[in-house]
This record gives C-alpha cells, sequence and structure tokens, in this order.
C-alpha cells in the first residue's frame, strides 16, 4: 500500500466500512508511514468533532399532533368507502353468490368434515410453532419497549451522573447484584446515568450512555450459572440489540445507532471492565 | 371413528343447511375483520414509525433550511409512508422512511427550483479553495456549532444530505447507499469530498474572522 492509496481509503477506514483484510494492510501502512499517520489521526478527530457540533434539529412536539391527527383523517376517510363498497359486494353480489356456492352445491358431507378435521390437526399442530416467538425474541420486544418508553417519558435515568463512581453505589445499594460501570467518554461514548428497570421477572440495571446525539440502553443482570459466552445481534423496527455474556452478567445494548457503533461499544465497555 | 364422524356431522349438516344465520356470521364476522384492519394498520404504522420522526426533521430541516418547509415536508412523507406500508416488509423502518423523506425533500427543493442540488454546481461556481488555514486551527474551532452549522448550509443538498445520514444518524454505508440511491461504491468518494468541502469552507469561514 502506498499513501496515495492510503489517502484514498482514509474515510472508509475511519468510518469502519473496509473489509478487515484492507484495514490490516492500512494499519501496517500507518505503523510505517509518519505522514499517513498523522493525516488519519487530524482527520478522525475533525470529522469526531464536527459530528458532535452539528446541530441536531429535533422535531417540535406540534409536528407529531399534526402528523397523528393527519393520519387519523386519512383512515377517517378510507373506512367510509370501504364500507359503501363492502355493503354493495354484501348485497347485491356476494350474499346470493355465497348463497348459491353454500347451499346449492351438493357437498359430500363426510369428505367435508374430514377436509375440516385434517385441517384443524395440521392447524393445531402448525400454528402455535409458528407463532411461538423464539426466547429472544420476545426479550428483544420487551427491551425496546423499555428503551422507547425510557426516551419517551422523560425518564432516562434515575440517577443522572457521568461519574461512575456515583452511578455504581447507586445501582448496587438498588439490586441484589452489583453490576460494573464505566465511563466511556474518552471513547465517544457518554456516561449519562443509570436507571432501574424490570425485565425477564427480575429487576435489573440499565446503564445509559450517549452516542453523538443517540442514546443507548445497556440493561444488566446477573448470568445464570454455566452460561456460556455469546453474542448476538437483533434488528428489530429500526432498532439495533446485541446481547452478550460473560461470565457474570448478561447484557443487552438497546439502541439506533448503527450495528458497527454498537458493536464498537461493546468493544470498549469489555476493554475498561476491572479485571478481576 | 367413521361413523361416529358422520353421525356429528349430520346433525350439523341440518342445522346448516335449515339454518341460514350460520352463512350470515361467516360474512359478517369477514366484514368485522374488514372494517377493523384500518385502525390495527395505524397502530402498528405509528409503532414504527414515529419513533424515527427526529431523524426525519432533522434531514428535511437540513435539506430544506427552513423549518416550516421541512415540517411540511415531514407531515407529508408520513402520509406517503402510510400509504405504502403495505409494501414495507423489511426491519428497518428508519432508512425507509429517511427514503420517503429524502425523495419528498428533492420533489421540493426542484420545484422551487433550487440550483444547488448536485456537486457539480459546487464544483463549478466556487471552485477549489486554498486551505491557507491549518488543520489544527479548524480543529480549534470545530465546536463551534454556529460556525459548522452556516458552513454546512452552504454545501450542495447531496453533501448536506450524506453528511447528514453519516455524522447524525450513524448510518451505515449500506444504509445510506440505500437512501440516497447511489451505488455503495460511491458513499465513501461521496462523504470525502463532502468533508473535504466542509474543511475548506470551514477554513475560509475561520479565515474570514482572523
Amino acid at each position: 500500500m502506498n499513501c496515495k492509496e492510503a489517502t484514498k481509503l482514509m474515510d472508509g477506514y475511519l468510518d469502519g466500512e473496509l473489509d478487515p483484510i484492507t484495514s490490516q494492510t492500512i494499519d501496517q501502512h500507518l505503523k510505517e508511514c509518519h505522514n499517513c499517520d498523522q493525516a488519519y489521526k487530524t482527520h478522525g478527530s475533525l470529522i469526531r468533532a464536527i459530528g458532535n457540533a452539528t446541530p441536531y434539529f429535533k422535531a417540535p412536539a406540534a409536528l407529531r399532533e399534526r402528523i397523528q391527527s393527519s393520519l387519523r383523517e386519512e383512515i377517517a376517510e378510507r373506512p367510509l368507502q370501504n364500507v359503501a363498497r363492502d355493503s354493495q359486494m354484501l348485497f347485491r353480489r356476494r350474499w346470493p353468490e355465497l348463497r348459491t356456492i353454500l347451499l346449492g352445491t351438493p357437498w359430500n358431507w363426510l369428505g367435508l368434515a374430514a377436509a375440516i378435521i385434517f385441517a384443524a390437526i395440521i392447524a393445531l399442530n402448525l400454528v402455535p410453532r409458528l407463532q411461538r416467538p423464539g426466547a429472544d425474541q420476545f426479550l428483544a420486544t420487551q427491551l425496546i419497549a423499555s428503551h422507547v418508553r425510557s426516551l419517551m417519558a422523560n425518564h432516562l435515568t434515575d440517577v443522572a451522573s457521568s461519574d461512575q463512581h456515583t452511578v455504581k453505589p447507586w445501582l448496587d445499594a438498588k439490586l441484589d447484584f452489583a453490576p460494573a460501570v464505566v465511563d466511556l467518554g474518552s471513547e465517544g461514548f457518554t456516561l449519562l446515568g443509570g436507571r432501574l428497570d424490570y425485565l425477564e421477572n427480575r429487576p435489573v440495571a440499565a446503564l445509559v450512555y450517549q452516542r453523538r446525539k443517540h442514546f443507548i440502553n445497556l440493561f444488566v443482570w446477573p448470568a445464570e450459572s454455566g452460561s456460556t459466552n455469546r453474542t448476538n445481534t437483533i434488528t428489530r423496527q429500526g432498532y439495533q440489540l446485541l446481547h452478550w455474556v460473560d461470565s457474570d452478567f448478561n447484557y443487552w445494548a438497546v439502541s439506533d445507532v448503527s450495528d458497527n457503533d454498537l458493536q464498537a461499544f461493546k468493544q470498549v465497555f469489555e476493554k475498561q471492565l476491572p479485571r478481576h | 371413528m367413521a361413523l361416529l364422524l358422520k353421525e356429528e356431522h349430520a346433525s350439523e349438516t341440518e342445522d346448516f343447511e335449515s339454518n341460514p344465520k350460520i352463512v350470515k356470521f361467516v360474512v359478517v364476522k369477514k366484514r368485522e375483520e374488514q372494517d377493523h384492519s384500518p385502525k390495527g394498520e395505524l397502530t402498528s404504522f405509528e409503532a414504527l414509525m414515529l419513533p424515527h420522526i427526529d431523524a426525519a426533521h432533522n434531514l428535511a430541516r437540513w435539506l430544506l433550511r427552513n423549518e416550516q418547509d421541512a415540517q411540511d415536508v415531514v407531515q407529508e412523507a408520513y402520509l406517503r409512508a402510510f400509504k405504502s406500508f403495505a409494501g414495507f416488509h423489511g426491519s428497518n423502518g428508519r432508512a425507509w422512511l429517511l427514503t420517503i423523506v429524502r425523495n419528498t425533500s428533492y420533489t421540493l427543493l426542484k420545484k422551487n427550483h433550487a440550483v444547488d442540488l448536485t456537486t457539480t454546481f459546487d464544483e463549478e461556481i466556487h471552485g477549489s479553495g486554498e486551505e491557507s488555514v491549518s488543520p489544527a486551527t479548524i480543529l480549534e474551532h470545530s465546536e463551534d456549532a454556529e460556525l459548522i452549522k452556516e458552513a454546512m448550509d452552504e454545501l450542495p443538498a447531496e453533501f448536506r444530505e450524506i453528511l447528514v445520514l453519516r455524522h447524525l444518524e450513524g448510518l451505515s454505508y449500506k444504509e445510506i447507499a440505500d437512501i440516497a440511491q447511489i451505488p455503495q461504491g460511491t458513499v465513501m468518494s461521496r462523504l470525502a469530498r463532502a468533508r473535504a468541502k466542509l474543511k475548506e469552507y470551514l477554513a475560509a469561514r475561520i479565515g474570514k474572522e482572523k
């Protein structure tokens, strides 16, 4: 890799969007080339600073109301058309037609009964299996609901502090476990505070971090003994969920930041965890 | 077994034939379901799409540079989204909504004959300015929100859009490609050019202040 190529790939590298092999080649080049290394560092901090300082125009509350009422007007008009059409069809066309089909046809009743019972047996066996969401999927729904509620009801934190030494004792006093609380402000994830939440039939800790203009809720509760380390990602309704388990705790990070950001969050979080 | 079935259903058959209520019940039930659906559809639409109202407003506000237009466009975009909601099967509601907001914004910009839609305009008029201010100086000023806003507003729409989607929404290149309707390979180069232009305008403004 030469300097020209490295410069061309700078934005992709800093955004974490290059494939691993190209990234490694660049890492190697940056170790050898002081100029490029310097250029990457300056450009990186400038991108971060600009991203943080760019104003974010939140929607005024009145706009939300305006949209909701215009949507209601939209459906208020819609059923009128539907009912008019339906009743026409029902009484003029579909009604006699149905009668003819149902009553006029010489049915083989035994065959029909057998078919119905057969269908019922299949349905009874299959439907619950199809509908039963996986345990993770059900939990994911609960987690997103908690995340959305925390942002909606102006109840993001019970204890608002960017100081991990304030948040941790507060949580420890309220819970029957002691989650690790780390401030990741220097890594671009500012600790805003902590909150109590209730998930999986138990009180859990919710740590709130901010990434640019976005919030990350990190839900923590003790892992069951014997659970294995694993990580998985779920995308739902535009939200990203990242789940991992270490020797002590279950972690679920929920946010509307990109998957890459959430992975980066997990990495820096684990790096900062006190070792024991 | 067969005999039993026959007996059970024999009685049902009689009911069925003598009593058209059952047929009516089927029809009425069907109508109830149809009547109910728009409300149900609205509930799930709102649950999926209203959480992204800030993202929608922010993008429209940056593209149109005008609060009133932004609100009108967001409202229009939500209505359009609702009408085509049946066609939405993906999992990424935010990207889907932002695509509609973006297209609605561009329609208005074109109607108003905005001249700074694409980057060709920018490069023709402004040419490439020289950087007389060092990156370190720009970095010192980079926390000045007002300065950044002024410089951003000077950029063509294509650049404002890509910077907002990346810096403020933190979207991946893939998502940006879908929303801006450009190939994924173009995202990196356009983002690089947008950042370079922004740096240039920041430098120009800082240079003037001095």
